[in-house]
């Protein structure tokens, strides 16, 4: 495979740009995943480094972010595998699926495909993952960092107010704001 | 109970700003018994609050079961300074 196929691809990668475009997006599939702030961070920086590195091998097929996604579960797996190995291969009932039914199941097989039954619904909840955060970024600054240190990071009012320097009024007129638009544009991934 | 930001109301039929801050206050719990009952009677009548609420209501839940998160600015920084020093590592040697 040459790179000249690369320019012919249908698909281009942007380096520059995938630490804007992309890093809330992978954080937080890894996040939900892992469970651990500082883990979930080193993946998704291994992963654009790991990206960096096999640019070359990239055909064009899939989308940048699809691309970056195969590359964070491969990374993921690995982390599952060393946290396995240090645990001599105990069994492992892994945080991100609570659901009875997996109660028991070996970390192998959960790790393999963990959404495996229900593919059809873990691309929509990427989807819908994907267009949180890309309504999230069509917000005002100010306001996007009120509305998630609010909304996502449960901070009361009174700590954001004194952040901010603002009134609760000035809080609640900004909170209402932001949610008319993210419901503006979440509304049509809803239906 | 103060709540400054609102003109206290002794009625039960409230304007549609009000019912619509107190629908955004109890998307975080933070809205009174009180508030809460004067938002259902409007919510009886008020097609345009009817719908503010369903959809409000829907981003609480969708936010919440995705259980969204996202990066600090000083950890974007960080990850965007290291990339930067890999992204030129990388050129040199290409």
């Amino acid at each position: 495979m040459s790179t000249n196929t690369n320019t012919m691809a249908e698909h281009q990668l942007d380096p520059n740009s995938w630490i804007r475009n992309y890093s809330d997006y992978l954080f937080n599939y890894t996040i939900s995943r892992v469970d651990d702030r500082e883990i979930a961070k080193d993946l998704v920086q291994e992963t654009f480094f790991a990206g960096l590195r096999s640019m070359k091998n990239f055909e064009g097929k899939a989308s940048e972010r699809t691309w970056l996604v195969s590359i964070l579960k491969r990374k993921i797996i690995d982390h599952y595998r060393k946290i396995n190995s240090n645990k001599g291969k105990a069994e492992v009932r892994m945080s991100y699926n609570s659901s009875e039914e997996s109660e028991g199941d070996w970390l192998e097989e959960r790790v393999a495909d963990p959404y495996a039954s229900n593919a059809e619904s873990d691309i929509e909840n990427n989807e819908l993952g994907l267009a949180i955060h890309k309504c999230l970024s069509t917000l005002p600054e100010k306001q996007a960092k009120i509305f998630k240190m609010k909304t996502i990071d449960n901070f009361d009012t009174e700590t954001i107010c004194n952040e901010f320097d603002i009134t609760s009024s000035n809080l609640w007129v900004i909170i209402h704001r932001a949610r008319t638009s993210m419901a503006a544009c979440m509304e049509k991934n809803w239906f | 109970m103060k709540d400054k930001d609102m003109k206290k109301s002794y009625s039960l039929f409230i304007p549609c700003d009000e019912a619509n801050h107190v629908c955004d206050k109890s998307q975080y719990n933070e809205a009174s018994l009180l508030e809460k009952i004067k938002l259902s009677i409007h919510l009886m009548y008020c097609k345009a609050c009817q719908k503010y609420t369903k959809n409000n209501t829907k981003l609480t839940k969708i936010l919440k079961d995705k259980n969204v998160s996202y990066m600090k600015d000083n950890e974007v920084t960080d990850l965007e300074k290291q990339f930067q020093e890999q992204l030129k590592e990388f050129s040199d040697k290409n």
